[in-house]
Order: structure tokens, then C-alpha cells, then sequence
């Protein structure tokens, strides 16, 4: 009897892991409440636990995805959903260029395709205040905000040209996380919150005309300009656009046990 | 023992139930119902064009809506039918956006509790309708997306609709999930957040949209002169 009850819960394990597989670069978020650079009425939001993939999606793993939806290929991917630039440093529907590094995350998608990527694996894209929540700590503090090295740092990479971009490499935040600062922008599910510029709309789509840094008026804390310019580029984008550093990664809600 | 056999498989096949359906086409409701013309057995219809059994008459498609995606065939990769979420409508029956294929269609997003912009881009829409020619309404659908739909009910939308007298055939109305909403609001670039409970800031769009659910017009803002957008649904409506 201690056999089989022993046998089936080894069993369950492996059930377990086999489900669950997606989940295990997964670090849960402890909410809390946090002031995020534009809330509403510039006040204090609440963000529920929630789990985060450690990781941005890297090349390997969405060519994965591309193998399984082939709708979501270059070649057959809806005018609707992303316009030219989606997969545009792709040679061919399945290849990404051999020069590239299989382990760097993957840009240059639409925010349709990442959302299809998440839902695909039972997961959704992160809202802005729960990336911003996860993204304001630093590898000791849960909210780094306030030190003025932690900014800095950031800034340095928006103004750095990177020459490799391979996930993992540079130290997790306190939570687990890496790679929300330092290598690409990512995607969020509710991007088109964002009402700050209301003209970009009509801009043309290259990249230089995506960023704008102006009207940061109602902003809480003006010296975030790091944060400012996420929200700015949020701001700017259109969901079937792409955008050679912008990539995206997952977060799942926690289910409540009881 | 036999136990453990039957544990595993029904674990296995849950497991082969998780895989992603993203691809699933909802083919349901393309399949047409085929009647007799004569209608030698009443109202009997069948799912096949096999032919009448009593009087060998070649069978009849029934449905509009089927005889309507034949006429205009496959829907292009720029069309918002590729949309494939759900709506309710303020009658309370469930749609997707490829069952208003065939009119051409003005779209706003609203939400019923709004006291600011709401009720001025709704008074936009009843404008624009208003400048229509009456015939030429039955080619045309307004529909008002809200989105706020853990509020705007159903029920909650029809009453709105009574109360602003569009409550006619040409109006419709629609409920969607919050993915749902989300994602039609980035097709049509129209921004919104929530900034309390039961309040939205929103960007002000109408949008024009052909009988194929492509994009033809925008307008943006409140008031503005709707000349060019009105314009632009005589033009697909004559």
C-alpha cells in the first residue's frame, strides 16, 4: 500500500512538471501598492501578487511557437496584426540570420503576436503598473527608485549601443527577474493606456520617430526620466508595429489556493 | 495496480488537451442550411446541398448571413473580422465582429457611465446619422463598443440605448471581455485607461469601416466637423 500511494505521488510530480513545464522560469511578484510614474490622478496603485517569466521570450523560443502557429509566421501573418517590420530581421519564415545568437530575446514583433505567444502558454502579457512594479527593483531593493545609482544605470543603457544581447547575463533584480532593464523594451498588455501623446499616431514608422520625450507634465516624480521614456514609447506605439529593440515576456495571475 | 493505470491515463489525456488551440477556426458558422425551394417537406432543411428527395430541385441556401459571406467571399488580411473574440450585443445574443459582415459600419467606444466626452461622441454618432438618407440606413451599422464592460451590462446597454432613442436596427450595441476590448481598442488605435472605478480617459475616434470590415475613415476628437466622415459612408453606402 505505502508503495503505490508512494508510486502516485511520484506520479502527480511528474504530471506536474509536465503541465506546469511552461511555469518553471516563473518567479511569483508579491504585490503591494506602489506610486508608479503616471497613475491615476497620480496616486497609489495596488498590484496583485502575480508570476513573472525570469526571462524575456528569446529567438529559440518563438521560433518554437512559429513552428506550432504557423499563422503567426512572416510569410502569413495578417496585415492587421503587424504591419512590415514584423520579423523583418528574419531570413526566411523559420530562420532567424545565423550571426544572431539563439538565446538573445526576440524584437521585432507586434504586440498581437506577443499577446497570441502568451495566451498560446496559458499566460498573459504583464499590465504597465505590474512590469513597472517588477522592473523598480534592483538586484537587493524592491523599490530602487530612490537611489540615484539605480537610474543612472538605466540611463547609461538607453544611451549605450549594445553589441551582443544575450539573456541572463547581467544580475536578477531581488525577485528573481532579468533583463527588464539592459536589453530590450518589452511589450505590455494595456500599452494603450498610455495617453500621453496623442499625435503620434500620425507619425511614420521608424524608429527615430517613435521616441518622444515631451509632456512629461503630469508625471510623479520628474527626475524618472528612465521611466518617462517607457511610458513615452508606450505612448507612441501602435499594436502591429514592431521594433528591432523591443521584445516582450510573460506573467501568469496566481491562483489563490484556497 | 489497475487503479494507477487509469490515473495515468486520464492524465495523459488531460495533458493532450492542454496544447494551444489558438489555431481552432470557427468554422461552425460558415456551414449552410439548405432548404427546398418548394418547400415539399415544409420547413425541413438539410446541412448538405444533396438535393430535394421528393421533387429533385437543387436545395437553397436559407440563411442571409450564409449567402452574405458567400457574395463577398474571403475577408482580407487588413479586415477586422480577423477578430475572433466574442461580443454580446444590447439584445443579449452573442456575436463576433465577422457576423456584421456586409453593411458598412461606424464605430465608437463609449462607456454608458461617462458624464464628459460619452455623451458628446454619442451625439457625434447621432449626427452623423442623422445626415444619412433613410434608405440608405439598411446598408449601415452604428456601433457603439464599450469599454467598461465589467459595468455596461447587456441589460445596462439597451437601457442607454432606449434613453438616447438608438435603439433602431441600425444601432447596436456591444458587451466584450476585457481581452477582448483591449484588443479591438489597438485595431482601431484608440487609447483608454482607467483612471477610478468608473472612470475611463479615452482617446475620441469614429471610425468608418466597409461591408469587408476594412478601415476606410477616421475622425478624431470631439465636435469636429464630420464632413469628410460622412462623405466617406454615402460613398460605400451608394
Amino acid at each position: 500500500m505505502k508503495t503505490r500511494v508512494f508510486s502516485l505521488f511520484l506520479m502527480c510530480l511528474v504530471f506536474q512538471s509536465i503541465m506546469f513545464g511552461q511555469a518553471k522560469d516563473m518567479v511569483l511578484i508579491e504585490g503591494s501598492r506602489y506610486l508608479p510614474l503616471y497613475g491615476r490622478d497620480s496616486t497609489v496603485v495596488a498590484v496583485k501578487d502575480f508570476k513573472m517569466d525570469m526571462y524575456p521570450v528569446s529567438i529559440k523560443d518563438y521560433e518554437t511557437f512559429l513552428k506550432e502557429n504557423p499563422k503567426w509566421r512572416k510569410s502569413q501573418v495578417k496585415g492587421l496584426f503587424a504591419d512590415k517590420s514584423y520579423l523583418s530581421n528574419w531570413e526566411s519564415d523559420l530562420k532567424m540570420n545565423d550571426f544572431v545568437n539563439p538565446n538573445s530575446p526576440i524584437t521585432n514583433v507586434s504586440w498581437f503576436a506577443a499577446k497570441a505567444y502568451c495566451e498560446c502558454q496559458d499566460k498573459r502579457l504583464p499590465t504597465v503598473d505590474e512590469w513597472e512594479y517588477a522592473a523598480m527593483a534592483d538586484e537587493t531593493t524592491k523599490d530602487a527608485r530612490v537611489k540615484p545609482e539605480y537610474n543612472a544605470r538605466i540611463l547609461a543603457w538607453y544611451e549605450e549601443p549594445r553589441k551582443e544581447y544575450i539573456i541572463g547575463e547581467s544580475p536578477k533584480n531581488v525577485w528573481g527577474v532579468y533583463d527588464l532593464h539592459g536589453l530590450v523594451w518589452e511589450w505590455t498588455l494595456d500599452f494603450n493606456s498610455v495617453l500621453i501623446t496623442g499625435e503620434s499616431r500620425k507619425d511614420t514608422d521608424t524608429d527615430s520617430n517613435l521616441f518622444c520625450g515631451s509632456a512629461s507634465i503630469n508625471a510623479t516624480d520628474l527626475m524618472n526620466y528612465a521611466a518617462f521614456m517607457r511610458y513615452a514609447i508606450r505612448g507612441s506605439l501602435q499594436a502591429k508595429n514592431s521594433m528591432k529593440n523591443l521584445g516582450f515576456r510573460c506573467v501568469k495571475d496566481v491562483e489563490k489556493l484556497k | 495496480m489497475k487503479t494507477l493505470k487509469y490515473i495515468v491515463v486520464v492524465l495523459l489525456t488531460v495533458v493532450a488537451f492542454q496544447s494551444c488551440n489558438s489555431d481552432k477556426k470557427n468554422t461552425g458558422q460558415l456551414s449552410g442550411v439548405y432548404q427546398c425551394p418548394m418547400q415539399c417537406e415544409g420547413d425541413k432543411t438539410y446541412e448538405k446541398n444533396v438535393g430535394c428527395p421528393i421533387c429533385k430541385m437543387d436545395l437553397q441556401l436559407v440563411e442571409e448571413k450564409v449567402s452574405k459571406t458567400e457574395a463577398f467571399g474571403e475577408i482580407s488580411d487588413e479586415s477586422i473580422f480577423n477578430l475572433t473574440s466574442k461580443w454580446n450585443t444590447e439584445e443579449g445574443t452573442e456575436i463576433q465582429l465577422e457576423d456584421l459582415k456586409g453593411k458598412t459600419l461606424v464605430m465608437v467606444m463609449i462607456y454608458t457611465s461617462c458624464k464628459a466626452a460619452c455623451p458628446r461622441l454619442v451625439a457625434d454618432m447621432r449626427n452623423i446619422e442623422a445626415q444619412i438618407p433613410k434608405e440608405s440606413l439598411n446598408d449601415l451599422q452604428f456601433i457603439l463598443v464599450s469599454i467598461d464592460p465589467t459595468v455596461d451590462t447587456p441589460e445596462r446597454l439597451k437601457d442607454f440605448a432606449i434613453e438616447n432613442a438608438m435603439d433602431d436596427e441600425h444601432w447596436t450595441f456591444l458587451q466584450g471581455s476585457e481581452s477582448g476590448v483591449r484588443e479591438f481598442a489597438n485595431v482601431l488605435s484608440v487609447k483608454y485607461k482607467e483612471i477610478s472605478p468608473i472612470d475611463f480617459s479615452h482617446s475620441n475616434i469614429i471610425s468608418v469601416f466597409n461591408a469587408q470590415g476594412e478601415l476606410m475613415h477616421q475622425q478624431e476628437g470631439l465636435g469636429v466637423d464630420n464632413k469628410e466622415t460622412i462623405a466617406t459612408i454615402l460613398e460605400l453606402t451608394s
